[in-house]
């Protein structure tokens, strides 16, 4: 038979970890349908009966973020043979909060109490065996970074599965809450068997005004009139509000149960000591945002400068090493004009050009990952929130911004780390905004072309429209699409710890084969596409002249879009198609149409097809318009969805349209 | 008087939770239960958010939602 565990445990409990010592490298990515919430799931090693889906990390089960729901609907819907929930035992009271939730789903289960090791070090003493018979499930001490403990979990793990052990206890609390559980777990039994759902879940998440839970069961009105006197009797009595009730009654429970179960000094832990010495630094007053700022510079350095440049000039020689040498073979074998373009123009210069992001998205992620896992990526959440609030984000929005500057490929990745879907479509949205390092080139030939003199300023101002439209953007989303209020930002500071190379290298592998997927798959299929109506014409005959191309042709169907930003000319229609294959070819597309050997050539011929407003407003969609392949690419993955992807592309592209035109027109009025 | 206001250092003990239901329930779910003991324990660079300590973790919450929460100096 085979066993599916689904792993459940808050934010920074260690689950990822433990789901990487569970899995070893064979590991699944995905989404769940609908969400931009990741689903990760893999074999247990050694046990290839066995299915381990990591959900997200949450602290309730409460209905009001999408992860929440997610792992509500998982455990409900796909009904998994046990759960393995983590807990961080240094922060116990909070982490067996989702412990006592979860047991009330009547699924069988495990409790991992993660972190072990630092509670021995700490001198603190927590009694398994009273946890054990306390909460009715088996408990099982590991420490996942130390991979203490683990096969008994497993073997735990599996023994409860298979004899299908459910949690011996539900009832946690008394008196009043107790009586008004039962009596409303009576009322809707049938309902909820219909549902599927155990009863007393359904009866503390009614009693907790669960909308979604209200709906699941299908209630007759009747019964949800008993319901509400029932709730409103409690509350009178209890004098408190129904779901205050509920939290109340569970921490009060979780309270005593380690006033039992638990020896501890009082205070904070040597690791939550030492996090304090190093926040005095990290997140002081004045020195907080210059740290900050020189641990990015120094991750952009790294990653775009010094080792990124090298080790992509080091791949991209390979690439041109394994082209030369296909090319000669093609010659050497006399195939045929097209199909030797096809292998050499399409297939090598494409996925080539796109292979050349990877060594910058490895080494990115590989400082991230020590960011993230160390712990300071909730430090710069905390140091920058205020910033992002008024835009509707909160702070954890930042570093994928920041990291949109570079490439948004990865930035757009990055967004998987964010705790709410919805601040993650919303960085996903507005990551292209932020120049990309990849448009720098088109920049320098056009303000070597028309403004020599003022290439900084205008480069400046390129930067800042893109960061002022991002803001806009982000304005006019949330009072749309997006609106209604942000998820709460409430969120841990957990203490900083040593990143684990095994979690990190994970990490990498991870987000490269990611990007290698799409790179054979989407963007391959892309690539060919746009060299096959480059290189065509209409009757399917290959071009001398890039001119005569069915891309050209194409070019001069849509130029007239472009004649109110002031550019109606077929090559810049043109330039902006290729454009989408990675923007350095619009560069190479002028200087292919216009004749010109090389970039250096075309800069003194550019003036035939712009004026320099019309140049500076091509250049404003051309910082806004819709992103390269790799990034659609990357879009469509996270937003999991091509239509979403597709509605993001012609936002993007809408927005760049507007902001060129008024550029323009505004220009044209003030006189330039 | 509300959490917001209490200075950076001191603790006090949670009297009642108000905000509207998923604020609420959020705030309820972390721990900042009625009777709770909370220290405040710094505010970022900006003046907000705050940090906060509570059942032995930190937290970091806003100000404007920290004025849901009631609590009596201690």
């Amino acid at each position: 038979m085979k066993l599916t565990f689904a792993l459940i445990g808050n934010q920074n409990s260690g689950k990822t970890t433990l789901f990487n010592q569970l899995t070893g490298s064979n590991q699944h990515v995905g989404n769940f349908p609908g969400v931009t919430v990741e689903k990760k799931e893999g074999n247990i090693r050694k046990y290839k009966n066995t299915t381990v889906v990591d959900l997200p990390g949450i602290y309730s089960l409460s209905p009001y973020s999408s992860e929440e729901v997610v792992t509500r609907d998982f455990i409900l819907k796909d009904k998994p043979d046990g759960i393995i929930n983590i807990a961080d035992a240094t922060n116990i009271e909070r982490n067996l909060y989702l412990t006592l939730q979860l047991t009330e789903l009547n699924v069988p289960m495990v409790l991992a109490l993660n972190m072990m090791d630092e509670i021995e070090s700490n001198g603190i003493f927590i009694d398994i065996k009273k946890l054990q018979a306390e909460l009715g499930i088996p408990v099982v001490p590991i420490s996942a970074s130390k991979n203490d403990g683990i096969e008994e979990l497993i073997e735990t793990a599996i023994k409860t599965c298979e004899q299908h052990t459910l949690p011996q206890k539900h009832d946690f609390c008394s008196g009043e809450l107790h009586k008004a559980i039962h009596a409303i777990a009576h009322i809707v039994e049938d309902h909820a068997k219909k549902a599927g759902v155990p009863p007393r879940f359904a009866a503390t998440k009614l009693i907790e005004g669960d909308a979604p839970m209200m709906k699941t069961l299908a209630l007759h009105k009747n019964e949800i009139d008993l319901i509400n006197i029932m709730v409103s009797d409690m509350e009178h009595s209890l004098g408190t509000y129904r779901d205050a009730a509920l939290a109340d009654m569970r921490y009060a429970y979780i309270e005593v149960l380690c006033a039992n179960a638990v020896t501890k000094q009082h205070g904070e832990t040597k690791e939550q000591l030492r996090s304090l010495q190093i926040d005095a630094l990290l997140t002081h007053k004045y020195l907080a945002i210059p740290i900050f700022l020189v641990i990015m510079l120094s991750v952009f350095w790294f990653t775009f400068g010094v080792l990124g440049t090298a080790l992509s000039d080091l791949f991209s020689a390979g690439i041109d090493y394994v082209t030369q040498a296909a090319d000669t073979l093609l010659t050497q074998l006399d195939i045929s004009e097209g199909l030797h373009s096809l292998i050499i123009d399409g297939v090598f210069a494409g996925v080539g050009s796109v292979l050349s992001f990877l060594p910058t998205i490895v080494i990115l992620f590989f400082f991230l990952s020590l960011l993230e896992d160390s712990g300071y990526m909730a430090r710069v959440a905390f140091v920058m929130d205020k910033l992002l609030r008024k835009v509707g984000l909160s702070g954890r929005s930042f570093v994928p911004m920041l990291i949109g500057f570079g490439c948004s490929v990865p930035a757009i990745m990055a967004t998987r780390t964010l705790a709410s879907d919805r601040d993650r479509k919303m960085t996903i949205l507005l990551v292209p905004f932020m120049s990309c390092s990849a448009k720098l080139p088109i920049y320098a030939m056009f303000t070597a072309a028309f403004f020599p003199d003022n290439g900084a300023i205008v480069m400046m101002a390129l930067y800042l429209m893109g960061m002022i439209t991002g803001i806009l953007s982000a304005i006019l989303l949330r009072h749309t699409r997006f609106h209604g209020k942000a998820v709460p930002f409430i969120m841990e500071l957990p203490s900083y710890r040593f990143p684990s190379a095994k979690s990190v290298l994970l990490h990498m592998w991870e987000k490269a084969k990611d990007f290698l997927v799409r790179a054979f798959t989407i963007i391959f299929l892309a690539t060919i596409i746009i060299w096959f109506l480059q290189s065509f014409d209409f009757r399917f005959h290959m071009v001398a002249d890039s001119g005569d191309s069915i891309l050209a042709s194409i070019g001069r169907l849509i130029a007239p879009l472009f004649r109110p930003l002031g550019f109606s000319d077929w090559r810049a229609a043109t330039a902006l198609l290729t454009g989408l294959t990675a923007k350095e070819a619009v560069v190479s597309t002028f200087a292919v149409l216009m004749g010109a050997g090389d970039g250096d050539a075309l800069i003194p011929i550019l003036g035939q097809l712009f004026t320099p407003l019309a140049a500076f407003s091509f250049l404003t969609f051309t910082l806004l318009y819709m992103p390269c392949v790799a990034a659609m690419a990357a879009v469509r993955r996270e937003l999991g969805s091509f239509k979403k992807a597709v509605l993001a592309m012609g936002y993007q592209t809408a927005i760049a349209w507007v902001v060129a035109f008024v550029v323009f027109t505004a220009g044209k009025v003030m006189g330039f | 008087m509300t959490l917001d206001t209490l200075i950076i250092g001191s603790s006090g003990i949670i009297t009642a939770v108000g905000g509207e239901p998923a604020l609420r329930r959020r705030l309820l779910d972390m721990g900042l239960t009625p009777k709770t003991k909370v220290m405040v324990r710094k505010a970022a660079p900006f003046g907000d958010p705050i940090e906060l300590f509570l059942r032995g973790y930190e937290l970091t919450i806003r100000k404007e939602d920290a004025k849901n929460i009631t609590i009596e100096r201690c």
